[in-house]
């Protein structure tokens, strides 16, 4: 498989401590996989390097084929590259109506003259409600975000990715506050979208990660502390010892 | 598509009938074409307010849809009203010049006609060259170029440096004051080009129109006002509707989503700020020649906060709000401090409204925060809400 996205060698300080020491770490197209790690890990971190919003002091990141590297591109330069990120937060447009949240997201020219004379067509509206009908909130396009419950928004956000058409997800902590029916849910969804493209997700919930069956990445103190499959990474003493014996598991 | 834009948005026919309502009744009741039951003045204020509403709807627009808290707004109309006044100014001064002149045995030389003009203008500041900023006031299309070009320049200069540095929030807002106040203490100077604090005066009176009396004049620009309020209502109910409204209020709820999504806001800031100065402008264009004067006074930051207090007020978010909001409190307040209030004996103290006037807008713009956060244009909110 061709590498998608390839960090090498990052590091980030913050006002002197090191959130982000020497990271390596490489997805291939289509791939899922999952990335644990303890509070303060830098999985945040290394989301906001990849997607633009941190410029890391040192290291590389390498994306595509044609091996572009994303340090010097603004936010907006990096999600039309093809990546799309979940807040830890969720984050939609509380204000506007499901529809319109989508319909934002949605591919389509991204600069003010051809928003401002965008005309609603056929075919945007099929790819809205297919999107809705993906993430379980067909009959809800009417509705406005801010009403929906804690799981729908975490949806509707997902769908907000989904309709960007990106060839990279970063999901950051998607079943945080979820129950148990809206958890399996969520993993079908990611599942479904790893299909057509990389999907990268950050959890603590050890059994959704289990659910997600996929290559797993430790990371701990900005770094990779371990890799392979979950059964693979949990018999590593290191990482009993710095995470999963803190009780997370 | 015009029809399914207007279906859509209800509120935007509703506004444009009261418009032209208004327009009507005004119309029947002034003074050169009614009854005159208002008095040429009182249509200059009505006239003047309607351009109020409509750099209060623009306002609206940059911080109550987009959330750019502009405080420099005032700026742009300010320019709006210079850029006409100079060639109110040029012309008219211009005719008299060529009158005085018309009774000498030897015509006047194009250069005796300039130099007297100059004169004419520049005597209060102690000069008669015509700065180089004058260099167009003799063509009024050049000058009604120059009413949108230079603020529209200003802000589209203005804003690239602001939002490229990302700045945002409350230090935006400092920024925007920094720019009116620089421009307003700027235009103070006597060598400013532009009369010091004298100003530009004499702007009621249109060239070319000296037989036309005031009130015919006052209607006009009346007229004027009220269609610039309709159709940039129209503009911006159509910039605030659809997919553009969706990508502004999201930058206002939440830029750094809209950033991911992969929108340079950056693009969309200068937009709509962009814009909105220009409309401002042409508010301001429309404006001063209804008050007859305009002077730098008029550019200090202050002028720019009563903006936003007036669409505070109003209910932002909301462009009828708006228009609400600066109808509702300038009439007010030329009502108090013209002394149209009567003063409360208090006993002790008796409150003279021309000074406590500010204490109580004061008041009520914390009040209006504190308790109703969607001003007066939420009340509508709610009616139509309950018709629904
Ligand atoms: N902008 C910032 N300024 C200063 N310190 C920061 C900043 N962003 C992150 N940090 C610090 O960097 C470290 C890594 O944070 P990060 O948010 O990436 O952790 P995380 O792995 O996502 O943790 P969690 O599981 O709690 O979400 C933390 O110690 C955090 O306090
Ligand atoms: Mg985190």
């Amino acid at each position: 498989m061709s590498t998608l996205l390839e960090v090498s060698g990052v590091s980030v300080t913050f006002d002197g401590f090191r959130a982000i020491n020497n990271l390596s770490i490489q997805f291939a197209e289509a791939e899922l996989r999952a990335i644990i790690g303890p509070n303060g890990a830098g999985k945040t971190t290394f989301m906001d390097i990849v997607t633009g919003k941190t410029k890391p002091d040192e290291g590389t990141v390498v994306w595509g084929e044609r091996n572009i590297s994303l340090l010097g591109m603004s936010e907006s330069q990096i999600a039309m590259e093809g990546i799309g990120r979940k807040f830890q937060k969720p984050t939609v447009f509380e204000d506007q109506t499901v529809r319109q949240n989508l319909a934002m997201a949605l591919k389509n020219p991204r600069g003010p003259f051809s928003v401002l004379m965008h005309k609603k067509t056929k075919t945007n509206a099929a790819r809205i409600e297919a999107i809705a009908e993906q993430i379980g909130l067909a009959d809800q396009l009417r509705r406005t975000a801010g009403e929906l419950s804690h799981g729908q928004k975490q949806w509707l956000e997902i769908g907000m990715l989904l309709a960007q058409e990106p060839r990279l997800l970063l999901v950051d902590e998607p079943a945080a506050g979820m129950t148990v029916e809206e958890r399996e849910k969520t993993t079908d969804i990611l599942r479904e979208a790893a299909k057509t493209r990389a999907v990268v997700v950050v959890e603590h919930d050890m059994e959704f990660v289990r659910r997600l069956d996929c290559k797993v990445t430790v990371l701990h103190e900005g770094s990779v502390l371990a890799e392979g499959s979950l059964n693979h990474v949990t018999s590593n003493q290191t990482v009993i010892d710095v995470y999963l014996g803190r009780g997370h598991a | 598509m015009r029809n399914s834009f207007i279906a859509q948005n209800p509120s935007v026919l509703w506004f444009l009938m009261a418009l032209a309502g208004f327009t009507l009744g005004v119309t029947l009741l002034s003074e050169a074409t009614g009854i005159a039951f208002l008095s040429t003045s009182f249509v200059k204020t009505l006239g003047k307010t309607l351009c109020l509403c409509l750099i209060a709807v623009a306002m609206d627009v940059v911080w109550g849809y987009c959330g750019i808290l502009s405080l420099g707004h005032f700026a742009f109309f300010g320019l709006g009203g210079y850029a006409i006044g100079m060639w109110l100014m040029y012309a008219r001064t211009e005719v008299i010049v060529l009158e005085s002149l018309a009774g000498q045995a030897l015509p006047a030389t194009p250069k005796e006609v300039s130099d007297a003009i100059g004169n004419q203008i520049f005597g209060v500041v102690g000069s008669s060259e015509f700065p180089w900023i004058w260099a167009f006031a003799d063509s009024l299309f050049l000058q009604l170029l120059m009413v949108v070009l230079v603020p529209g320049l200003l802000a589209l200069v203005f804003g690239w440096l602001a939002f490229r540095s990302r700045v945002t929030g409350v230090y935006l807002s400092i920024l925007t004051q920094a720019m009116t106040l620089a421009l307003s203490l700027y235009l103070f100077q006597n060598d400013s080009g532009l009369r010091g604090n004298n100003g530009l005066s004499g702007l009621q009176n249109i060239p070319g129109f000296e037989d036309t009396s005031q009130a015919v004049i006052s209607i006009v620009f009346f007229w004027a006002s009220a269609l610039a309020l309709g159709l940039g209502y129209l503009f911006f109910a159509w910039i605030v509707s659809g997919k553009m409204g969706s990508v502004i209020k999201g930058i206002r709820d939440n830029e750094a989503r809209v950033r991911f999504l992969g929108y340079h806001v950056e693009s969309y800031k200068l937009f709509v700020f962009t814009i909105t100065a220009v409309v401002s402008a042409i508010a301001g264009a429309l404006y001063y020649p209804q008050a007859g004067i305009i002077n730098p006074g008029e550019i200090a930051p202050i002028a720019s906060i009563y903006l936003a207090v007036w669409v505070a007020i109003g209910g932002r978010g909301r462009l009828y709000g708006a228009v609400i909001g600066a109808a509702f409190v300038s009439l007010l307040s030329s009502w108090f401090t013209g002394g149209g209030a009567p003063s409360v004996p208090l006993g002790f103290y008796t409150i003279q409204w021309t000074d406590w006037w500010l204490v109580l807008l004061g008041f009520s713009f914390v009040a209006v925060t504190l308790f109703f956060p969607k001003g007066i244009g939420g009340l509508f909110d709610r009616l139509v809400r309950k018709q629904a």
